[in-house]
C-alpha cells in the first residue's frame, strides 16, 4: 500500500517530534515551507529511513535555528545559500565511505534531503545542484518555491512569475513588475537526464508522498519542486496557503508531472480548469498589476501562455511514453 | 632544513609528495578542482582511487566553491575529508573556507601557491594564502617538497587535536616545488597510520540517535563568543603545535617548528621569509658568511597563528632585520612585514627593519636580489617605513 494522509496521519498522531521538525520555528503562522518539509520527511520516516537534511540560507533555514536553539530533531546542516546541494553530495559520499571503511552500519537506511528556496535554486544555487545531479548523489532535493527572495523582503528571483510586485521589480508607472518569465526549472532538471523530477503541492497531498516515495526508491537524484505559498509576501491571509495551492494547480498554473529518466507523466489532469485569473487575484502580490489599465490584456496573455505550456506537457507526455533515455 | 638521507629518499615533484601524503592518510572524502600548478596532486590522487590503492571516495566536483562546500559537508559526519587547490580556485572558495573554520572542521588543504588574478597569471606568489589569512585556518608554508609532504601529515593530527579543532593549509610554491623534482623521504604506510591514528568522531552528522545542527543562526546574543572560542582555539594551536611536531619527529627524525633559523647564533643581520624562497636565501647567507659578513636566516613555517614569542626570540637585539614577502598588501606593509614588525614592537631591543617584496606572479628571485637587501641592512640602509622591491623593472 501506498503511503498516505490517512496512514501517516495515524502514525504521527501525538509523536510530531519524530517528524523532524518541531513547532517552536518562527517562520510566519500559515507559511507553506514547514508543511513541505513535514510531508517529505514523514515518508521518509515511514518507510523506514533516517533522514539527514541540508538546508540552503533562507526563510526556513534562518526561522528554525536560531541559536541556541533549533527545530530539528533529526540531523541538520546548513552551509551557505548556494552550496547545499554540493554539501550534501559531501555529507551523502561520506555516508558511503563511512560505510565502505566500517565506522558506520552498512544496512543504515540514510535519507538524505536538500531544502532549498527557489533563489538558492533556481539563481545561485543551480550549478551545485547541477554538479549534484549529474555526478548522481543519491540525494532528494526538495525546492520550497515561494517565487522570491523571502527572507530578505520580497526581491525577484528567476521563479518569480511575470507582473508579480516585487521590491526589486516593482509594479511602477512605466515598466509593470517582472516582465520575464518564470524559469522552467522541472525542465532545467530534466535535462540531467538520469534524475527523477517532479512537481508538487501540499494542497495534493497523496500525490506529494507518492512522489516522495518515489524519490526515496529511485536509485540516484531526485529533485522535486513544491509550490509554496508564501503569506507575507504573497499578500494572502495565514490560513490561504492551501487553497491558493489548490488554485494554482486548477488554473494550469503550477501543473503536477513528474519526469523519470526522460519520461513525461502528468499525474492529476483536472476535468475542469479555472481562469488563472482566479489565481491571480486573491494574491495581493498581483494586485499593483491588476489595478493598471492594460491589466486584461497582460492577464489575457499569461492565460495563452500556460495553456500552451499545459498543451505542451500533454505532448510530451505522448511523446515520451514508454522511451525513457536509460 | 631537515637533512634527507639521499640513500631512502626518491626523486618527487612536490605534487607527488603532497598526493601520497593524502595517500597514505587516505582520506574518507577528497572533493577537488583542477587548477594549474594544484592539478597534478587531484591527478595523481584520482589515479589511486582507480586503481584501489585507497578507499577513498572522490567527488569531482564542478567548481572549488563545490569542492570545499562537500568537504565541509563530508566533514562534518566525521569522516577525514580534504582538497586542494591554487589562486582562483582558493578564491571561489573563500565564502566557505571561512565557514570550514567557524564550524570548527579539521581539514587538512594543500594550497599550491600561485599569483590571484587579475591578470591572470599560473606562476608563484603568495597572494592566494594571504588573501585568506585571517580566514581562521592554521598556515603553514613550505620550503622543499620534503616539508610539503611532511607538514600535510603532521597537520592532521594538529587539526584533530581536541584542543584545537581548526583547519590547515599547507602552502607549498606553485611550479617552483609542486612541479619541481627534489629528493624526498616517504614514511613506511603504516607508521603514518599510526601517527594520524582514527579520527575522532565529535559530534558527527549521521549519529541519528544524537541529531546536531549545524550552521544555525547566530546573531548577536552568540556570534561573539563563538569568534571569540575560535580566537582560543588558535592559541591553542600554538600550545598543541610542538607536541604534534615532537611525536613526529620521533617517527620521522625531522623536526618541526614555528620558525626555523639558520645561522642565527651571531648573526646581526637577519632575513625573514617564507616558503621555497628559503632555500635561496641560506644559500646567499653561506656566500656571504664565507666573506666574513654576519648575516643568518629565519624561516617562518607556521604563519597562522603567528608565532609572535618565536620571533621575538630570534630578532630582539639584531643589527637589522630584512623581511622578504611574496604578496602585497595594496595600501599597507606587506602582510608578512607587517606581522613582523609588530611583533617587534615590545622587544628589548629593536632592529632596523626593512620591507622587500618580491617574486610577484612568478618574477624569479636570484641569490644578487638577496644580497641587495643583505647589503642594504649591512650598510645601515634600511627604512621600517619604506617598501622597497626585488627583481622589479621600475
Ligand atoms: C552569497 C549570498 N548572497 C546573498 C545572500 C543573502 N540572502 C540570504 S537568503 C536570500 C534569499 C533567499 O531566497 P530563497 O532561496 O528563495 O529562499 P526564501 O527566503 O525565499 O525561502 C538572500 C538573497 C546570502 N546569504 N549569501
Ligand atoms: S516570509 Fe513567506 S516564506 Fe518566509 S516565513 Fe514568512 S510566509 Fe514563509
Ligand atoms: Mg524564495
Amino acid at each position: 500500500m501506498p503511503v498516505n494522509l490517512f496512514g501517516l496521519a495515524k502514525t504521527f498522531e501525538n509523536r510530531a517530534e519524530d517528524i523532524g521538525l518541531v513547532q517552536g520555528h518562527r517562520l510566519c503562522p500559515g507559511c507553506a515551507a514547514p508543511i513541505v518539509v513535514k510531508f517529505s520527511l514523514m515518508v521518509a520516516r515511514k518507510l523506514g529511513y533516517e533522514p539527514v537534511v541540508g538546508l540552503a540560507t533562507g526563510c526556513l533555514e534562518v526561522s528554525t535555528t536560531i541559536y541556541p536553539y533549533t527545530a530539528w530533531t533529526v540531523p541538520y546542516i546548513h552551509n551557505a545559500f548556494e552550496n547545499s546541494a554540493a554539501t550534501m553530495s559531501g555529507v551523502e559520499t561520506a555516508a558511503r565511505a563511512l560505510k565502505k571503511f566500517g565506522v558506520l552500519p552498512k544496512d543504515k537506511k540514510y535519507a538524505f534531503f536538500v531544502f532549498a528556496g527557489d533563489g538558492g535554486t533556481y539563481d545561485i544555487g543551480l550549478q551545485s545542484l547541477s554538479g549534484m545531479i549529474e555526478r548522481g548523489h543519491k540525494v532528494i532535493y526538495i525546492l520550497y518555491d515561494n517565487e522570491g527572495y523571502m527572507n530578505t523582503g520580497n526581491q525577484r528571483s528567476g521563479s518569480t512569475p511575470t507582473g508579480s510586485n516585487t521590491t526589486t521589480a516593482p509594479v511602477g508607472k512605466v515598466i509593470p513588475g517582472k516582465v520575464q518569465l518564470k524559469k522552467n526549472i522541472v525542465e532545467i532538471v530534466a535535462g540531467h537526464e538520469y534524475v527523477y523530477a517532479a512537481t508538487v503541492s501540499i494542497s495534493d497531498p497523496n500525490d506529494f508522498f507518492s512522489k516522495i516515495e518515489k524519490s526515496l526508491n529511485f536509485d540516484g537524484p531526485s529533485f522535486i519542486a513544491a509550490f509554496s505559498p508564501c503569506v507575507r509576501f504573497w499578500r494572502i491571509p495565514d490560513g490561504a496557503a492551501n487553497s491558493i495551492s489548490k488554485l494554482a494547480v486548477e488554473t494550469k498554473y503550477w501543473p503536477l508531472y513528474e519526469v523519470e529518466n526522460g519520461v513525461y507523466r502528468v499525474t492529476r489532469k483536472p476535468r475542469q480548469f479555472k481562469p488563472l485569473i482566479e489565481f491571480l487575484k486573491p494574491q495581493g502580490r498581483f494586485k499593483p498589476l491588476l489595478s493598471r489599465p492594460d491589466a486584461d490584456e497582460i492577464v489575457q496573455r499569461l492565460q495563452e501562455y500556460v495553456d500552451r505550456r499545459w498543451e505542451r506537457l500533454l505532448t510530451l507526455e505522448e511523446a515520451t511514453k514508454g522511451k525513457p533515455i536509460r | 632544513m631537515n637533512n634527507i638521507d639521499l640513500k631512502k629518499a626518491r626523486a618527487v615533484t612536490g605534487a607527488e609528495a603532497v598526493a601520497n601524503a593524502m595517500r597514505q592518510i587516505e582520506p574518507h572524502v577528497v572533493a577537488a578542482y583542477p587548477i594549474t600548478p594544484q592539478t597534478p596532486i587531484v591527478e595523481y590522487f584520482a589515479k589511486f582511487v582507480s586503481d584501489g590503492v585507497v578507499r577513498t571516495e572522490m567527488i569531482p566536483v564542478e567548481s572549488e566553491h563545490s569542492a570545499m562546500s562537500a568537504v565541509v559537508g563530508a566533514a562534518a559526519t566525521g569522516a577525514r575529508a580534504m582538497t586542494a587547490t591554487s589562486a582562483n580556485g582558493l578564491a571561489l572558495m573563500h565564502e566557505v573556507v571561512y565557514i570550514a573554520a567557524s564550524s570548527r572542521l579539521p581539514i587538512v588543504m594543500p594550497v599550491v601557491n600561485r599569483a590571484l588574478s587579475g591578470p591572470i597569471n599560473i606562476h608563484c606568489d603568495h597572494s592566494d594564502a594571504m588573501a585568506e589569512r585571517d580566514s581562521g585556518w592554521v598556515q603553514f608554508y613550505a620550503e622543499s617538497n620534503q616539508e610539503a609532504y611532511d607538514l600535510t601529515i603532521l597537520s592532521l593530527k594538529l587539526a584533530e587535536d581536541e584542543s584545537v579543532r581548526l583547519p590547515v593549509m599547507v602552502s607549498l610554491d606553485g611550479f617552483i616545488l609542486s612541479h619541481g623534482v627534489e629528493p624526498v623521504e616517504f614514511l613506511p604506510d603504516e607508521v603514518v597510520k599510526e601517527f594520524i591514528g582514527e579520527p575522532k568522531m565529535i559530534y558527527p552528522l549521521l549519529d541519528t540517535e544524537h541529531p546536531v545542527t549545524y550552521g544555525p543562526l547566530d546573531l548577536y546574543d552568540y556570534y561573539f563568543e563563538h569568534k571569540r572560542q575560535q580566537v582560543e582555539a588558535m592559541e591553542n594551536a600554538k600550545k598543541v603545535f610542538p607536541k604534534v611536531a615532537e611525536e613526529f619527529y620521533k617517527v620521522s627524525g625531522r623536526k618541526y617548528d614555528f620558525v626555523e633559523p639558520y645561522k642565527l647564533d651571531d648573526a646581526e643581520y637577519v632575513m625573514v621569509a617564507l616558503g621555497s624562497t628559503n632555500s635561496t636565501i641560506k644559500y646567499v647567507v653561506d656566500w656571504m658568511r664565507e666573506e666574513g659578513f654576519k648575516v643568518g636566516a629565519l624561516k617562518v613555517w607556521m604563519f597562522r597563528p603567528f608565532p609572535k614569542a618565536q620571533i621575538q626570540k630570534y630578532l630582539n637585539g639584531r643589527k637589522g632585520v630584512v623581511v622578504l614577502d611574496r604578496s602585497a598588501s595594496f595600501g599597507a606593509e606587506a602582510p608578512l612585514y607587517e606581522a613582523v614588525k609588530s611583533a617587534l614592537y615590545n622587544v628589548a631591543i629593536r632592529p632596523q627593519m626593512g620591507s622587500y617584496v618580491y617574486g610577484l606572479g612568478g618574477r624569479d628571485i636570484l641569490p644578487e636580489h638577496i644580497r641587495k637587501a643583505f647589503e642594504d641592512a649591512l650598510s645601515g640602509n634600511l627604512i621600517a617605513d619604506e617598501q622597497r622591491y626585488l627583481g622589479l623593472r621600475e
